[in-house]
This record gives structure tokens, C-alpha cells and sequence, in this order.
């Protein structure tokens, strides 16, 4: 069964995650930033669409010159209190202009899943041990926000 | 006073639902602890030596007389008949059960209250002068900027999972009753040469284990600018502070090792980057919090000092005057501290009878209206020069006229031990035991302003740190003992404290306050405050008089 939730559904996954080094999987594929960067022509010139994921550690900034050939970047969460990817998230958005899928990949759960979508995260591998269906009613904690949105939300305020 | 709108309304009772929610999965176990845990902290919720206990925010220190009635009947029904003013203009219930905590937080929601980020690694409730709009020396009102900060930080999806507890303080006066240099972040607002409002930007203050003062990063911001800067300071810690020792991941700690210039600059490139524009603080908002804190309306007195006459008449009134009493910027009017200290009390504690007391007089006295001080006392902001008398009648007959405030016995202490599961010592009874050798108020009085704070351990939450007079309390090797330090100040020309010397057993630490001070009684030239003298003099000459002919434990 599928964890991945996007557009309030749980969805098939088509993306496969690749490792740092190896055979690249058919089809649609998530890298490295460090694999990408460093195999960048290859990557790009594939066919099958190509996704990169960051670290927390990982400056976004890195793809800022490729995010156009990119449709997806996952943003990983070592431990759902390591918040460092909420960051990173706004920047691909709002600075960089990244309007492909943004996932979160790690330790996610339910009740950040409204925190994440609000900083402008539209997929979500939910961890594997958790209800999808439990996790799907987080989306309607809230109704409204003080802080304006940064993907379309209800409205904020501040 | 603030008053919630219809998204306020809305975001609380959801609030109170999510976190019902949030429990129910804890009790049937689709939660664990480790994923609970952060998620009741974030709703004040702590587990304690002995029970659950709720902190409940008090924005910026500020309660209408009606919240004041709905806390004194959570503690009556909820808790066991009191609760706790702590150093951050909250208020904590000790006694609280799981199962009913949302129950509580539903109660707050009824009278515009919660206890969102109370706790947990995110910005906690912003503190300010419990003085806000009635201080002679104030220069623009920090309470409309308190609340935006507020709505701001409120469950902001990016900064909910920071690497460590994030505060903020802001003063208005001239002079720093908010304690700004010791806070995450400190903000003074100040005004440029053609008059416009502004704020001068500390960070990376701190107390805890690495007390640190904050470092100024921007003489001057734009008032309009303040949501925006402060989010650029939230993610350059949210990306770059660390997180892999707790001991290590407050601001303090990053602006420490980058240096507060390249702190700053990091701070300034991001903020550049930002869309300010849509960050900015427009007119029509801020007109529109601030008709919230528009002034009461002040009756038309003479500018006389009716209280004068009579004081002459009365020392005891004269002496409340002289301590409890303070100027407000309507010359006919005046604040009206009310200190939760003295006669055996523990500092802070208020029990319900008393919250109502004072909630009855607020509405007879003083426009409804009450502040919290993160001294741990209350606060009647408004009251006619010509009730003081009346006022001080009512004050005395339930108990709460001690006219000790700024003194030796007007104490700072956290729970300590008695509560608190990350104490090492107790703190209560030490107040207690300080407050009963200066009983005689004759001598408070002749002492006059001296700042005894206490901690329970090293976190400080009893601002040892910045005390006149700090005390630690320590465990050694099963024993509970206490580590003095002299000098500390939270206010204008902030310092921390120098330790004077080898920890002491409990029962020694009362008479060590007791030397310090005649070291001081004696040695002051006149009007010297202590500070002064010690910075003056140094530790030394307190050491050999608290030390002479001690059985002093090894530090």
C-alpha cells in the first residue's frame, strides 16, 4: 500500500530512490545532491524524469541553475523535530521559484504534515509504521493561519 | 486590552480540538511519548516530579479581570486551589491531569486565553515592561509590537521545530524592565534623528548554563521592518544552529561561534533576499492592534497628591507608598504593585481567593486591567492618586499590601526541586528562609532596592545570573547546596553576576544574604546602590566577611 500522500490522497509512487553510487533504476528517479552534482550532464541527458534530494546539511541554493530541469526535490527529515528542512522548503519556493514536487522523505508524521504543506511541501512519504488515514485528517486541523501562505492556503493574516 | 477577532477565535477552539485529538492518541498508543512529548510542550504541558503541569501564556503580561477570574477558577478546579507566576509573565499549574488538560485549555479559550508555545523548541510567549504604556519614561508603547509578534510566531510553520527555545523581550522605556540582553532576542525601541520609531536589535543573550548578554546587530530598524528582520534572524538559527547537543543549540551559542558582526551579516543577506515588502508592517495594521491598547479613560483629577496627607498621618501607608506605589504618565495617576512575597509565601504563588481578590479590585481600582512582572508580582496599572488610600485599605485586609517590592525579600525563584523535574536543589525554601530574616520591614526599607534571585539548577529560570544577590542551587555528590554570586543586573548596563565563593549547605545560605548586606549597609556611601558598590569595591571584601569562621564546602 502506498504511503504517499499529495493532493490530500494517498497516491501510487512512480519515483524510485537511487543510492549514491550504482545502477540507476529505470524510469522516474530521486539522487543525491552529492550524486547529482557530480553526474549532473549524464543525469540530465536521461530519459525518465529526475527528482535530487538535500540534506538538511545541503544549501538549496546548489540547484538554483538546474531546478528548471528538475521535477522533484525531496527534503529529508532525520527526526521530525529537526526542522531545519521547513527552511529550506520556503527557500526552494519563494526564492528559487521551484514550482515542481516538493516531498518530504524521513521521519514524517501527522501532526507536521499541516507545518510542512504550509511551508510549501505538496508530497509527503508518510513513515512507514503510521495510519495513511489517520495522517490524512491533519490537512483539516486548521482552517486558518497567521502567517501568510506560501502555496495556495487559507489566508493568513501577518 | 487586546481582544480577540474572528480568526483568533477560530485558531484557539481549533487549537483545543488538534490537542484533544493529540491526546487521545497518546492514551490509545498511535502516539508514542517521544512523538508526544514535543507536541504537549508546544501547549505548555510538562510532566513533573509529581504531576502534569500546565503553563498557560499570559501575552506580554497583560489580563483583563475576567481572565484573572477564569485562571482562579482553573486552579480551583483543575489544580489544587493556586497556581504560579513564573519569570516570564506566565502563569503554571502544578497539578494538572492528562486527561484533562484540553479541558483547561477549552476553559482559557472561553476568556481569549491559551498556552501555545509555552514550551518546546519555538518562540515562546514575547515578554515586555509590565509598565507598558503607563511608564513616565516610556518612548513608544511595546504592546502593539508584543501582540504582531504574537499572531506572528503563532504555530509559524517554519519555525515550530528550531534547534532549541527561542525569546523574545521588547522594551519601550528608557529604561530595561524587560531584561532584553539576556533574551534570544532583545528589542528596545528607540527613535531616529527625524522622530520615526524604530528598534534597536540585540541577540543571542542568554542565561542557562552559558550565560551570555546579547549583542546589539542593528542600531536602527524600521518599526515597519520588525516581522521581517525577525524572520531572517529565526532562519539563519533554524538552518545554521546546532542541534546536536542540547546544550549547545541556543542562538547564543551560533552568534557566539560565528562572532555577532558575521551573525549580523548573515542576518542582513538573508533579510535582503526576503520579500520585505510583504513582510512589512503596514500602517493600517498596526493602527489596527494598537486601537487595542488605546489608554483607559482617565478621569479629569487634579494634579495634586492627595496620598501625601495622609501618608503623614500613616507610616505603615507611607511606607506602602514609598515601596509598592509607582509614578504614572497621567500625573494623577499611579501603578499599583502588588507583591506575591513576604510572610512565609512562596514567590509567585497566588491562590484562587486571591486571584479574585485582585481581579474584584482591578475592576473597583484600576479599568479592569492587570500585569504580571517577571519579578513574580501584579500589577494594577491605573489607579486614581485619590483611591490609593481606599485601595491600600482593600489590599491590606486580603493580605497583599507587604510593602516590600524591589527589596531584599521581594524574591525571584523558580519551583526549584519542590516541582521541577530538571531542579537539582530546592529554591522555595530558601526564599522562605531569606524572607524570614528580614522580616523586619523597617530595615527592607532602610536597605532599600536589592535583587535576590534564586534557581533551582543551572537553567536558570530563576535568572540567578542577574541577580544582586544570585543563588544557585546545586547538587553535590547527593547534597543539596548553593553557589552565591554578586553583581548580576538585567536592567540598563546588564552584567552577570561574579561568583563570591564555595557553595553552602541550605541552612547557611540565609545568613551569607545576611553578611552580604552588612557589608553593604556598612560600606555605601550614600545613595551608592549594591551594584555599585560591588562593582566598585569587588567580591573579595563580601567574601572574607561571608566566610570568616564558616565551615565552607569545597566548590
Amino acid at each position: 500500500m502506498s504511503r504517499l500522500i499529495k493532493n490530500l490522497a494517498l497516491v501510487a509512487d512512480p519515483w524510485r530512490e537511487a543510492a549514491a553510487e550504482g545502477p540507476l533504476p529505470d524510469g522516474d528517479v530521486i539522487v543525491p545532491l552529492a550524486r547529482f552534482t557530480a553526474e549532473r550532464e549524464a543525469l540530465l541527458a536521461r530519459e525518465g524524469r529526475l527528482g535530487v534530494r538535500l540534506s538538511p546539511d545541503d544549501d538549496p541554493a546548489a540547484l538554483a541553475g538546474d531546478l528548471g530541469h528538475l521535477d522533484l526535490v525531496a527534503l529529508a527529515f532525520p527526526r521530525f523535530t529537526d526542522g531545519r528542512a521547513y527552511s529550506q522548503a520556503r527557500l526552494l519556493r519563494e526564492r528559487l521559484g521551484f514550482a515542481g514536487e516538493l516531498r518530504a522523505v524521513g521521519d514524517v508524521l501527522r501532526d507536521q504534515l499541516l507545518l510542512m504543506a504550509r511551508c510549501g511541501f505538496d508530497a509527503f512519504e508518510l513513515r512507514a509504521d503510521k495510519d495513511p488515514d489517520d495522517a490524512l485528517g491533519a490537512f483539516a486541523d486548521y482552517s486558518v493561519a497567521y502567517q501568510a501562505p506560501v502555496s495556495p492556503a487559507p489566508g493568513g493574516r501577518v | 486590552m487586546y481582544r480577540y477577532d474572528q480568526l483568533d477565535r477560530t485558531f484557539v477552539a481549533e487549537r483545543v480540538r488538534q490537542f484533544r485529538d493529540q491526546v487521545a492518541r497518546r492514551l490509545d498508543g498511535r502516539l508514542t511519548e517521544d512523538e508526544f512529548k514535543p507536541l504537549r510542550l508546544q501547549n505548555g504541558l510538562y510532566l513533573q516530579l509529581h504531576a502534569y503541569m500546565l503553563r498557560v501564556a499570559i501575552p506580554y503580561g497583560v489580563l483583563s479581570s475576567r481572565q484573572l477570574r477564569a485562571l482562579a477558577a482553573i486552579a480551583r478546579t483543575y489544580d489544587k486551589g493556586y497556581g504560579h507566576y513564573t519569570t516570564r509573565q506566565n502563569i503554571q499549574f502544578n497539578w494538572i491531569r492528562l486527561d484533562q488538560a484540553a479541558d483547561v485549555l477549552a476553559a482559557l479559550a472561553e476568556v481569549e486565553m491559551h498556552a501555545i508555545q509555552t514550551s518546546g523548541n519555538c518562540v515562546r510567549n514575547v515578554t515586555t515592561d509590565h509598565l507598558a504604556g503607563i511608564a513616565p519614561d516610556e518612548i513608544a508603547d511595546p504592546r502593539p509590537y508584543c501582540e504582531l509578534l504574537r499572531q506572528w510566531s503563532t504555530l509559524h510553520p517554519e519555525f515550530s521545530f528550531l534547534p532549541r527555545k527561542f525569546k523574545i523581550a521588547v522594551t519601550g522605556a528608557e529604561a530595561d524592565r524587560a531584561a532584553i540582553a539576556v533574551h534570544d532576542i532583545g528589542l528596545r525601541l528607540v527613535l531616529d534623528a527625524a522622530g520615526a520609531v524604530g528598534f534597536e536589535v540585540l541577540v543571542g543573550g542568554g542565561l542557562g548554563r552559558t550565560p551570555i548578554l546579547g549583542s546589539v546587530i542593528r542600531r536602527f530598524l524600521p518599526a515597519s521592518d520588525l516581522l521581517g528582520y525577525v524572520e531572517a534572524i529565526l532562519r539563519v538559527y533554524n538552518r545554521y544552529g546546532r542541534r546536536d547537543n542540547i546544550y549547545k543549540a541556543r542562538i547564543k551559542i551560533l552568534v557566539k561561534a560565528l562572532g555577532a558582526e558575521a551573525f549580523g551579516r548573515a542576518v542582513e543577506a538573508e533579510w535582503q533576499a526576503m520579500d520585505r515588502d510583504g513582510m512589512a508592517i503596514d500602517a493600517g495594521m498596526l493602527d489596527r492592534v494598537a486601537t487595542h491598547f488605546a489608554p483607559p479613560a482617565y478621569a479629569e483629577l487634579a494634579d495634586a497628591a492627595p496620598e501625601r496627607a495622609q501618608a503623614m498621618r500613616e507610616p505603615a501607608f507611607a511606607r506602602w507608598l514609598a515601596r509598592n506605589v509607582l509614578p504614572h504618565r497621567v500625573p494623577c495617576y499611579r501603578a499599583v504593585m502588588i507583591a506575591l512575597k513576604g510572610g512565609g509565601a512562596v514567590p509567585g504563588d497566588a491562590t484562587a481567593e486571591t486571584m479574585e481578590r485582585v481581579a474584584d479590585l482591578a475592576e473597583l481600582f484600576s479599568f479592569g486591567e492587570i500585569r504580571v512582572t517577571h519579578t513574580q508580582n501584579l500589577v494594577l496599572g491605573h489607579v486614581a492618586a485619590h483611591d490609593l488610600a481606599a485601595l491600600w485599605h482593600a489590599l491590606r485586609v486580603a493580605g497583599l499590601a507587604n510593602p516590600v517590592v524591589g527589596t531584599v525579600t521581594d524574591i525571584i525563584a523558580c519551583p526549584g526541586l519542590d516541582y521541577c523535574a530538571l531542579a537539582t536543589a530546592r529554591a522555595i525554601p530558601i526564599a522562605q528562609a531569606i524572607d524570614a530574616a528580614f522580616a523586619d520591614v523597617a530595615e527592607l526599607h532602610d536597605i532599600g532596592d536589592l535583587r535576590i534571585n534564586i534557581s533551582g539548577c543551572i537553567n536558570s529560570c530563576g535568572h540567578h545570573h542577574v541577580g544582586d544577590i544570585g543563588i544557585l542551587g546545586v547538587d553535590k555528590r547527593g547534597q543539596e547546596v548553593y553557589q552565591l554570586t554578586l553583581g548580576g543586573s538585567s536592567a540598563d548596563e546588564a552584567s552577570l553576576g561574579t561568583i563570591l565563593g564555595p557553595s553552602l549547605p541550605p541552612d547557611q545560605v540565609a545568613g551569607a544574604v545576611r553578611r552580604v548586606v552588612d557589608v553593604y549597609m556598612e560600606r555605601r556611601e550614600p545613595g551608592e546602590s549594591f551594584l555599585a558598590l560591588v562593582r566598585r569595591l569587588g567580591v573579595d571584601a563580601f567574601k572574607a566577611r561571608v566566610y570568616g569562621g564558616l565551615e565552607a564546602h569545597a566548590a
